[in-house]
């Protein structure tokens, strides 16, 4: 079994209310220097292929079928 | 007019838009999202509005792949009517039957009031019982109901006048207030190209008997029996 992390997040120019909404409240919780948050999505997933590149393959598919999507966000495929 | 009702799991307004067909001379039906197939002879499909998957992943996200949506896609292809409303717009959206996305209001909170729109387009089959730039009465209720797409396709949306309504005062003025949600160019429901699909974040099912404080929203239903 081939393991992988599926990271989405938000395409730049796209607003993130929610990421704003995280950076004031690290602000007001005394975190300091935080200049910008962007909130994304992690899938971590098991998954059975003959090799990594067909892993990779297949996940790219899931990714563009169903995980992200491509209007407003990008995502990244790692093996781990 | 016969209509077909998807309905997948987690859709809550079913009964309210199947109330409102029939009110405006329709037959209807209710389909199971599982189905391969919508039934024979039906002039309109209706995605409802609701929580389908319980909002898992993406609003909409998850039932715009379900099996009855490759129906609703041949049914559009064949310029079938398709109306999407709330959580049927974001499936719409998400299955590529619509452009742009729906996405987190921008103040972030959940908005369940009246609301006014403008009506942009009376030539469509959806719109022809309103005037030109009416405002109509009806309500929302939505946490994810921003709409956004990029440069590109928001030009050619409203290039090819394919935005139906969008978020106005009692008026009908486009003030910046009254775009509760934050939505680009106030926009409140989109056409296809074919303007034989409709997705809406509004209810007007909400608004079809003077028992419940309105009948605006009714305009809507007796446009689609008039043109089916």
């Amino acid at each position: 079994m081939i393991k992988a992390r599926v990271t989405v997040t938000l395409k730049s120019g796209v607003l993130d209310p929610q990421g704003k909404a995280i950076e004031g409240a690290l602000g007001s919780l005394g975190i300091e220097g935080v200049a910008s948050v962007r909130q994304g999505k992690v899938f971590d997933v098991e998954i059975a292929a003959a090799d990594e590149a067909a892993a990779r393959a297949e996940l790219e598919r899931a990714c563009e079928k169903l995980l992200a999507n491509t209007v407003i966000e990008n995502y990244r495929v790692e093996l781990v | 007019m016969r209509a077909a009702i998807v309905v997948f799991p987690g859709s809550n307004r079913d009964g309210d838009v199947a109330r409102a067909l029939v009110r405006a001379g329709a037959s209807v039906e209710r389909v199971w999202h599982a189905e391969p197939e919508l039934p024979a002879g039906v002039d309109l499909a209706v995605l409802p509005g609701g929580f389908s998957y319980g909002d898992y992943l993406r609003c909409g996200a998850i039932a715009g792949r379900a099996p009855a949506m490759d129906a609703v896609r041949r049914h559009a292809a064949r310029g079938g009517l398709v109306l999407g409303i709330c959580n049927g717009f974001q499936i719409l959206c998400e299955s590529g039957l619509l452009p742009g996305v729906l996405m987190r209001n921008a103040n972030l909170r959940f908005l369940c009031h009246r609301q006014f729109l403008r009506v942009e387009r009376t030539d469509t089959p959806f719109t022809s019982a309103y005037r030109p730039g009416q405002a109509i009465d009806v309500c929302i209720a939505h946490g994810e109901g921003a709409y956004f797409a990029d440069p590109d396709t928001l030009a050619r949306l409203e290039g090819e006048e394919r935005v139906a309504f969008r978020y106005c005062d009692a008026a009908g003025a486009l003030a910046a207030d009254a775009n509760v949600n934050g939505s680009i160019e106030a926009i409140a429901g989109v056409l296809s190209e074919n303007a034989r699909v409709l997705g809406m974040m509004p209810h007007p099912e909400n608004l079809v008997d003077g028992l419940v404080g309105g009948t605006d929203g009714l305009g809507l239903f007796e446009s689609l029996a008039r043109a089916a």
